[in-house]
């Protein structure tokens, strides 16, 4: 499963003109890395040429979505490409002659390619995340225009038609699965030890004193693969300054260097004392298995952490409450919730297909399919069927259903560069040395300069 | 120099002699070559050019090129592009991991020339004195460098791993040897060196066979102590093999990438100008004239180091 993938920065095989850059002149691995960045190419390459042949017919049908598409895939596990193919059959039977090629892309691969795949050969419809992540190709112009495809949609809330909307109030994006990020913990250790939920974070802290009374960690924590403290930062931010203060600082408005920030740093260091030491070296998966063996009480983490539990009564003793509340005048209403969903390249082969295959990936119908093989999502289309959904599955429904405000999470509702080579950097040093709050900031701030003025 | 030992026994030699540029077979046979051959070594010699030009020098030149501009990947590249020297300032002034970054390549740099090198000559030494068993040795401690990387980085995981590892079983220390900045860098120090002591242990071996025999002999009839020969006589006639091993730890320590990046991708402790690079071009980051010019600086560092290697070499050769 990967949904957890808001990571930006993984895997290793760059595109052959970058990589050079690396070496010196008298390097073997300028040549090494050359090649195999070359071979990624001609991977990419192929896998868009694979719809050329056919789909030339579809291209000219404007009105009536016929002949193939392409649907570039970056869902490489076994599970959800099982389901993906199940989606892809069951849109053939009532598709009326459009037919779809799926290329499945290692995950990883997709993601540090995706400048180069939208430039190159891009598949017709594609997998990509909502929020500043979709908003930055579609205003370079590599995203094709759906809104047409959002006229016929039906059961996305408008929070949803907001999430995919770019900056000149256009559709690019059609949602499929959401998953919430909040505060996990076993029912049955709160039961056993008899814990409350916490509503505010003074609560927490007394809790955390009982937890650490028991023998348990309060708050599982990781950071090694820099992008899941992330989560934290945003779950305070929305709490202490809420969703308009988040939404501007991450968009690059806002001063890093502001008192309104570095509360939530200072709120962070306190949070620190109970949470989990050494984290840096420390992957979410790890943490996960911490709480999933009673070691720890609580984590903060998206809903993908029960794919660290077993399917069946260890899944089922898992729960959530939402981040608690740090100031009653910004309450709880925002919440965090990352939506995975399909783009349209901008010069498509066969427009009609894509849009005809978007439609429906839009449906109950399809999402249904999905979320039966991912317990850990839940279908975007209000209409979906949420009778075979697990209790987690149904929860996570009600919170997201229920929330005022829904952000994405920070590197997909900032810029990319801005995400990985700026503020993983950050967090880590600060995880590392939280005290020197002021060093930190200014920092941050002058980087973010010279980054978004570009 | 093997040019030029081919050359001697040459009868054609004294006919060249007012010519030392030319290559080994011009002169009066030129003639008498035939098209094919002319075609077969035009060839040979433009291939190679065009492959070295094409895939290491346009890319170098491209990327001093693009360490100029703001270019984000995207789109073709314009005047408005060009930034001048901002990048540059950025990184030395405005990017926190690129000082470490520096430091961190220099503890490479002094860790594998001061400790790993030593001690894979050191080990060839003592392989080469044919000691019982010794394809056995030379195996395992070649073992570390034919190993892929995703095999190294799981095996010290097993060793470093702070809940699980077997440095903390035994000794009984809480360390977090991968997590801690003051420890990783450290930690993936002695993981690297056991693949270089590997590695140059292989090359100085097989340099230490290549030493005539009568060498040794007459310094141990002229009464040389074991290591008073190795010093006063074997090392200095091992002196290619030498500069060899010179230039590969200089350059495997600048290059330094795969085992930190398989660690925690080069981040919290350890970075290195590679990983940098690496994280600012590659990915949707795509700050690529930042990243072009953080390669621009570990290029002219390298070449630094490529130069006095070639000085070094030529003036062994007059």
């Amino acid at each position: 499963m990967s949904n957890q993938n808001s990571e930006p920065l993984s895997g290793s095989v760059p595109s052959a003109f970058l990589s050079s850059f690396a070496s010196s002149p008298m390097s073997r691995r300028t040549m090494l890395m050359g090649t195999m960045g070359a071979a990624a190419f001609a991977a990419l390459a192929a896998c868009g040429s694979g719809s050329t042949s056919t789909s030339t017919t579809g291209a000219t049908a404007a009105s009536k979505a016929s002949g193939n598409v392409s649907f570039g895939s970056n869902q490489s596990d076994a599970v959800p490409k099982k389901a993906y193919a199940d989606i892809i059959s069951a849109y053939q039977a009532q598709s009326n002659g459009v037919t779809v090629a799926t290329n499945t892309v290692d995950h990883n691969t997709f993601q540090e390619n995706i400048n180069n795949y939208l430039q190159g050969a891009p598949d017709d419809v594609f997998t990509w995340f909502a929020g500043y992540r979709m908003r930055f190709f579609a205003d370079q112009g590599l995203a094709g225009d759906i809104s047409d495809v959002w006229s016929k949609i039906s059961g996305e809330s408008d929070a949803m038609k907001s999430a995919s909307t770019s900056t000149d109030g256009k559709q690019y994006f059609v949602p499929f699965t959401t998953y919430p990020w909040a505060v996990f913990y076993r029912p049955s250790v709160f039961k056993a030890k008899g814990y409350t939920v916490p509503k505010t974070m003074d609560d927490f802290y007394t809790l955390s004193t009982q937890i650490k009374k028991d023998g348990l960690v309060p708050l599982a924590f990781a950071d090694k693969d820099g992008w899941p403290a992330m989560g934290t930062f945003d779950q305070l931010n929305l709490r202490l300054n809420g969703y308009d203060f988040h939404v501007s600082l991450m968009a690059g408005k806002e001063s890093w260097t502001d008192q309104k920030v570095k509360n939530v740093f200072d709120a962070w260091r306190k949070l620190l004392e109970v949470s989990q030491p050494d984290s840096l070296g420390r992957t979410w998966q790890e943490a996960a298995q911490s709480l999933q063996k009673n070691e720890a009480a609580t984590y903060v983490l998206g809903m993908f952490v029960g794919q660290q539990f077993t399917a069946g009564a260890d899944r089922d003793d898992l729960d959530f409450f939402t981040f608690p509340e740090m100031d009653s005048n910004v309450g709880t209403g925002a919440i965090e919730a990352p939506i995975d969903g399909f783009m349209m390249s901008s010069k498509p082969k066969n427009a009609a297909g894509a849009k005809d295959l978007l439609a429906y990936l839009s449906t109950a119908a399809a999402q249904e399919v999905y979320v039966k093989g991912d317990p850990t999502v839940i279908a975007t289309n209000s209409k979906a069927d949420a009778s075979g959904y697990t209790v987690l599955q149904k929860k996570a429904v009600d919170f997201i259903g229920s929330a005022k405000n829904i952000s994405q999470f920070m590197d997909r509702d900032t810029r990319p560069d801005f995400a990985s080579t700026v503020m993983i950097p950050a967090i880590q040093t600060f995880i590392g040395n939280p005290k020197d709050v002021d060093g930190l900031v200014n920092s941050i701030e002058s980087q973010k300069k010279s980054i978004f003025a570009s | 120099m093997s040019e030029r030992s081919v050359e001697v026994p040459s009868p054609t030699a004294p006919l060249r002699a007012g010519r030392p540029g030319l290559p080994a077979r011009s002169g009066p046979r030129r003639r008498r070559r035939s098209t094919a051959d002319r075609i077969t070594i035009i060839l040979m010699v433009a291939i190679p050019s065009i492959v070295v030009v094409g895939l290491i020098w346009l890319p170098a030149i491209s990327s001093v090129v693009l360490s100029f501009t703001k270019w984000n990947g995207i789109g073709n590249l314009t005047a408005d592009n060009f930034i001048g020297l901002t990048n540059y300032q950025n990184v030395t002034t405005n990017y926190p991991p690129f000082w470490p970054a520096m430091t961190h390549n220099l503890i490479w740099l002094a860790v594998m020339f001061l400790v790993a090198t030593p001690i894979g000559m050191f080990l060839a030494v003592l392989l080469d004195k044919e000691i019982r068993a010794t394809r056995v040795y030379q195996m395992a401690l070649y073992m570390p460098v034919v190993l892929s990387l995703a095999l190294i980085g799981f095996i010290w995981q097993l060793i470093f791993s702070k809940d699980n590892g077997l440095l903390n079983a035994v000794t009984g220390s809480g360390i977090d040897w991968f997590g801690d900045q003051r420890y990783n860098l450290w930690a993936a120090l002695v993981a690297t060196s056991w693949r270089q002591v590997g590695y140059i242990m292989l090359l100085y071996l097989a340099g230490l066979k290549a030493v005539d025999h009568s060498l040794r002999e007459a310094a141990a009839i002229d009464g040389c102590s074991e290591s008073k020969a190795f010093f006063r006589v074997i090392f200095p006639v091992m002196r290619p093999i030498n500069i060899i091993i010179l230039v590969v730890t200089f350059i495997e320590s600048l290059r330094a990438f795969d085992l930190v990046w398989i660690i925690n991708k080069g981040r919290n402790g350890l970075e290195l100008i590679s990983t940098l690079v690496t994280q600012n071009v590659v990915g949707e980051a795509s700050r690529i004239g930042f990243g072009s010019a953080l390669a621009t600086v570990m290029l002219l560092i390298s070449s630094g180091f490529i130069v006095i290697y070639l000085r070094v070499v030529m003036k062994g050769d007059r």
